[in-house]
Order: structure tokens, then C-alpha cells, then sequence
């Protein structure tokens, strides 16, 4: 009785599998199928292509590097801008630092693009870095708290009073974007120029930039952004709003990303 | 039983001072740490992981492989291995503490550790290495001490604890497992981002783990009546010998990987351990010492007059303890980030605080481990005389 019933059902368990499964491989035999050649991407823009049209807002930056190089001192003027409204601590020493935005030569923020000849606009040129506020980020994805999330508008958030200290986002980030407070930064805050509108922080927690959500909240451009005035070096907006000045940039400009091939889909583009 | 561990000989209680001397003064330096700040260690934004987390990765491993005597003895009845078990879990009850110690030495914000609780993301690996660290460590206390109970009444250990014992096998895999994919996830982190992390870490664990075993067998037998006896450590041996040497072949493959695709990437930070990257070579000397030791340890392992030997035994299992340490404990963690995202190498000197802490909890751990120990062998010395 038992083994007539094990075999019906093996039996019946069988050709199920066969009956559904057949037609499908039959077709894919006789056709060859719709995609024999299709194209794995590793780039965010291939990737995006490859989506449905996105929906919701997706915030952005197009850091036009042609301006910087013609305006010597900008980028500082930036970096001072952000460090600045964000109470970010100067501590004079690198083991201590830490920075949201800074400059970098072609090499560092690009690596692994070699040039046989370097070019010679990029030979004194160095480019503005930031949290790449990916799309697929992976410090999101290591942090153990959710201290450090990602908005439905894009923005790389972090919470610092959920932040244990664990740095397991600083291992995971792949552009070497985020600092720790090593120490109590609040002695290392300039009294002169502290923003009483922003938070200070303490110490044990990570930080980064957070592409200004609180300016925006308030109808701001990001610090960066409006350091750079009407220049066009700093673009900022919505990545999926096709009459945006941003979308406009990128549909007729050549711009790269940095470390595309990791799959993070990176949300600061450059036209070099 | 914990009243056996409250008597002693002179000796002992030498031991236990001498360990509750590194213990305070750990603890010291771990006040300043904690007024102060990470920054009272050598890490920095670039090395943003020191010795902490190399002890706590090195130490899963120890931890893991009390595996090693517990397999044998409970699926393949291998009976030589009984009078060891209890030992293998107490050293594995000794190397997780440590671990969880070196995790809390190393949180920017210690008094928030629980958020991982309160804000369970199961995304993160860390979330789930928090969740297998403290069941093993809770599976090995549970098994052990109930078994032991059993063995001082001379009764036969309950039914209901093998459900625990065999689930604490391939437990003791997830843990060193779940630890090598906080690394091996990790996007432009080349040196970890290798498939074969987690088999390496189990490799080197296999063989570290059991050659601490060996040798603490071998103090056990001067310093107490219980003998784990020649065949039961010459099997152990032969674990050694074997995970050692798997462990190497992992790091060829590796070699060969990296250096016959030539991806700079992927040669960097081998170049920066092994060879100096850039004039850099802080940790040149330390990976040379370890490939050395390795090596001569597994030579004396594989001929027969130097294992069988107590003292040259011994000689080759701290060689290959130390070796794995620095490979694991130093190279793996450290060295993994040189070069930084933006390519910039930054060198890494653990701070006088950094290594009294360090040092610190590999005194509880041992604390521990003494503490335990001295129950079982108690307990089964008893029996002897009886």
C-alpha cells in the first residue's frame, strides 16, 4: 500500500515537473530565444536604462570640473562652505580628521583609469569628493542600526544618535567618504563661524555628508552648491525629472562616475 | 561545581593574580579610552579597524574550532576524544567571551551596543555575527556544563542534550563563516572580496585552534594528574597538519590570483604585506616571520620524531599559533585597508592604551578558560581517585 502510494506520487511528482517544464525548454530550443545577446551593465546609467522609467525623486549632483579648472580656489571656497555650516571640527592632524568634501587629484577619486600620457588639463586639476549618495548603497546595507539609511528622495542619511561607533559603514564604503569621531570634536569647532542651526556631534559616532537635507527642507541649495554661485560648477537636483537643469546636463554632456563597475549607481556625476 | 575553582595550590592562585594584573590594568586603559575616545588607539580614518577587531576575527576561529574535538566525539563515537571534549568547549566558551570583549572595546558608543537589538537589520552581517556569537557562546556553556554535571554524578549526560550538541557543529561553522562575510561583502575592499575567505578562515581556524588545544593539553599534564593522553593528541596533531596545510594552499590560490591576473587592485595589498607597497613595509617583517613560522611548523609536523616529542610538539605548535595569529590577527584585517578607496596608504601603530587593553582581555579570556578549566579537570581528578 505504502510503496504503491511513495511510487504514485513519484510518478505523478514527475511528470507535473516534466509537464510544465517541457514546453518552456522546447521553445527556448526551437527559437533560440528573444535575448541571445543581451548586455550585462555594470555602470549605473547602463543599469538604469535597462529599468523601467523610475519614478519618484532621485536627488543628484553634476560637478562640472572644466569650471573648477578655470576658477583656481573654488573647490576650497566649497569645502570651506560645507565644513563650515556643517560645524565640521578641524583638528590640524589627519589621523583625527574628518571631512565631507575635499579635493583629490584625477587619480585618487578616479582609480584604475590609467593614461598613458596624462592629460594636461588634469595634471594640476584636482576634483571635489563627496558621498556619492548611491542608489545601491553599500554602507546602508552594513550598517547594523540603521543609523545610516537612504531617504526615499536618495539622500544617505545618518542618524547620529543611533550610531553605535561599530565603523562597519566606513569599512563597507567603497570612496572613502566617511569619517569618525575619534574624539570629542566640539573643542575643534571654530566659536567664530559655529551654525547654531545645525547639530554638533560627539564622539564615538560617524559622519558624512548629507547633501544638506536640512537646507533643502528650508527651499536651500545645498552649501557646496550655493559657494559656487552662479559659476555652473555645482549642479544640483532631481535625477528622474526630465526638465531638469541636471537631466539636461547629463543628456548633453559626457560625464563619469566613480568606480561605476562596483554597482553602487553613484549620484554625483562629473564632466571632466 | 563553580566552588572547585575557589580551591587551589599556590600555584594557581599565582596564575590567577598574574591575570587579574593584566585584567585591571586593561581595565585603566580602558577608562581613558572611554573618556577620551577611539582616538586614545593608532586607528584613523583610513585604518578604520585596528587590533581590536583583528583579535575578535582571530579569536572566532579559536572559538570555532572546538568543533575539531567535538565532531569526532559525537558523530563518529571516536571515544579518544571524550576526556577532551569538555575542554575543546570550554575553550571555545573562553574565545567567544573574548570576542564579544573585543567588539565592545572597539563600538564608538558602548552604551548603545543594544541598539543592534532594538534595531534589528537583518541586512547588516554584523546583525547576524551578533546573533551566532552569543548562541554558540550559549550552546557551548550549556553543553559543557551540563555534561560535566552529569559526569560528577557518574551518571550517563541527559538525552535531550544531544539536540544541542549536534546543532553546535555546524553552528561552529557559521560563526568563523558569518565573520569572513563581514569582510568578503564588501564593494572595492579587494583583498577581502575573495570567495574563499570563509574556507580560509575555517582552514587557519582548524589549525590554531586545535595547536592552542595541544598545548594547553600539555600544561595540563605537568601541572594536574589528567592526561589527555599520547593517541588523543597525536589525533589532534593530525587535524593541525592537515587544516595547516589547506590553509596554505588557500593563500597560494590566493597569490595566484591576484598575480597572474596582474589586476593592480588585486596585487596591492599583497604587494603592501609581503613585499612593501611604495616604500611602504611597516608589516613586511610580521608577514615574513609568519610565513616562516608557518612553514617550519608544518615540517615539524609532518616528521615523525619531532611530533611525537612533547617539547619539539610544542615548539611547533606555538610557531603555527603565532604564525596564524599574525596572519589573521595582523595581515587580514589591517592589511586590508591599504590601499584606501582613494589609494592612499596609511600606516597603522596600535597605541600603548590600544595593546594594554588588547592584551587586557586576553587575560579574561584566559581568566575564563582557567576558571573553567579548573572545574572539569577537578571534577574528573575526583573521579580518578575515587
Amino acid at each position: 500500500m505504502d510503496i504503491k502510494r511513495r511510487q504514485f506520487l513519484k510518478i505523478a511528482g514527475l511528470s507535473t515537473i516534466a509537464g510544465l517544464g517541457a514546453p518552456a525548454a522546447f521553445n527556448l530550443l526551437l527559437k533560440g530565444g528573444p535575448d541571445t545577446v543581451s548586455y550585462a551593465s555594470s555602470g549605473g546609467e547602463a543599469e538604469a536604462s535597462h529599468e523601467a522609467a523610475p519614478t519618484g525623486v532621485r536627488l543628484g549632483m553634476v560637478i562640472d570640473q572644466r569650471v573648477f579648472d578655470a576658477n583656481k580656489g573654488l573647490a576650497q571656497k566649497c569645502t570651506t562652505a560645507c565644513h563650515t555650516v556643517h560645524n565640521v571640527p578641524n583638528f590640524g592632524n589627519k589621523k583625527d580628521e574628518i571631512k565631507w568634501i575635499f579635493e583629490v587629484p584625477f587619480e585618487k577619486a578616479f582609480t584604475g583609469k590609467s593614461q598613458y600620457h596624462k592629460n594636461k588639463n588634469l595634471e594640476d586639476s584636482s576634483f571635489l569628493v563627496l558621498c556619492n549618495h548611491c542608489d545601491n548603497p553599500p554602507c546602508v546595507r552594513a550598517c547594523p542600526t540603521k543609523a545610516t539609511f537612504k531617504r526615499k528622495d536618495g539622500i544617505v542619511a545618518m542618524d547620529y544618535h543611533r550610531c553605535i561607533g561599530c565603523r562597519f559603514c566606513m569599512a563597507a564604503c567603497p570612496y572613502g567618504m566617511r569619517s569618525f569621531n575619534w574624539r570629542d570634536p566640539r573643542p575643534f569647532i571654530d566659536q567664530k563661524t559655529h551654525n547654531k542651526e545645525f547639530p554638533t556631534r560627539m564622539r564615538g559616532v560617524v559622519e558624512k555628508c548629507n547633501f544638506c537635507v536640512d537646507r533643502l527642507a528650508r527651499g536651500q541649495q545645498p552649501a557646496c552648491v550655493e559657494a559656487c554661485g552662479n559659476t555652473g560648477a555645482m549642479t544640483f537636483g532631481d535625477l528622474n525629472d526630465s526638465h531638469s537643469e541636471i537631466v539636461k546636463l547629463l543628456d548633453n554632456n559626457f560625464t563619469i562616475q566613480r568606480k561605476p563597475s562596483l554597482g553602487t549607481n553613484p549620484s554625483v556625476f562629473y564632466i571632466v | 561545581m563553580l566552588e572547585k575553582a575557589l580551591t587551589g595550590s599556590n600555584k594557581y592562585w599565582g596564575w590567577i593574580a598574574v591575570l587579574l594584573a593584566f585584567m585591571a590594568a586593561g581595565a585603566l586603559s580602558y577608562v581613558q579610552q572611554y573618556n577620551y575616545g577611539l582616538g586614545m588607539t593608532g586607528m584613523s580614518r583610513d585604518v578604520s579597524w585596528g587590533i581590536y577587531i583583528a583579535q575578535f576575527t582571530f579569536l572566532v576561529g579559536v572559538a570555532a574550532s572546538g568543533v575539531m574535538v567535538v565532531l569526532p566525539y559525537y558523530l563518529h563515537n571516536y571515544k579518544i576524544f571524550g576526556k577532551i571534549t569538555i575542554l575543546g568547549e570550554f575553550l571555545a566558551v573562553a574565545a567567544v567571551s573574548m570576542c564579544l570583549l573585543f567588539i565592545m572595546a572597539d563600538l564608538g558608543q558602548p552604551t548603545r551596543a543594544l541598539n543592534v537589538l532594538l534595531h534589528p537589520t537583518p541586512g547588516s552581517i554584523l546583525f547576524w555575527d551578533m546573533i551566532v556569537l552569543n548562541v554558540y557562546l550559549f550552546l557551548n556553556i550549556f553543553v559543557g556544563w551540563v555534561v560535566l554535571t552529569a559526569e560528577k554524578k557518574e551518571v550517563a549526560p541527559p538525552k535531550w542534550i544531544k539536540p544541542f550538541i549536534y546543532i553546535s557543529i555546524p553552528w561552529a561553522v557559521s560563526i568563523h563563516t558569518v565573520t569572513a562575510f563581514l569582510y568578503a561583502g564588501l564593494p572595492g575592499r579587494h583583498f577581502w572580496l575573495t570567495a574563499i575567505l570563509a574556507p580560509r578562515f575555517l582552514a587557519s581556524a582548524f589549525a590554531a585552534g586545535p595547536a592552542l588545544l595541544i598545548l594547553l593539553c600539555l600544561i595540563i599534564k605537568r601541572v594536574t594528574k589528567f592526561d589527555a593522553g599520547q593517541e588523543a593528541i597525536q589525533k589532534l596533531v593530525t587535524i593541525v597538519t592537515y587544516a595547516a596545510l589547506i590553509n596554505v594552499f588557500f593563500i597560494l590560490l590566493e597569490f595566484f590570483t591576484s598575480y597572474y591576473s596582474n589586476i593592480p587592485g588585486h596585487m596591492h595589498t599583497l604587494d603592501y604585506l609581503f613585499f612593501g607597497l611604495h616604500g611602504h613595509s611597516q608589516l613586511v617583517p610580521w608577514m615574513r616571520v609568519s610565513a616562516i613560522f608557518g612553514i617550519v611548523a608544518i615540517v615539524m609536523f609532518l616528521i615523525p620524531a619531532a611530533r611525537k616529542r612533547e617539547d619539539t610538539l610544542a615548539i611547533a605548535c606555538v610557531l603555527l599559533f603565532v604564525s596564524f595569529w599574525i596572519d589573521k590577527g595582523i595581515g587580514l584585517v589591517i592589511g586590508g585597508f591599504v590601499p584606501s578607496p582613494l589609494e592612499e596608504i596609511t600606516a597603522y601603530y596600535p597605541s600603548f592604551q590600544e595593546i594594554m587593553i588588547t592584551l587586557g582581555i586576553w587575560a579574561t579570556g584566559f581568566f575564563i578558560l582557567t576558571v573553567l578549566f579548573k572545574i572539569a579537570l577537578s571534577v574528573k581528578e575526583e573521579k580518578m581517585i575515587s
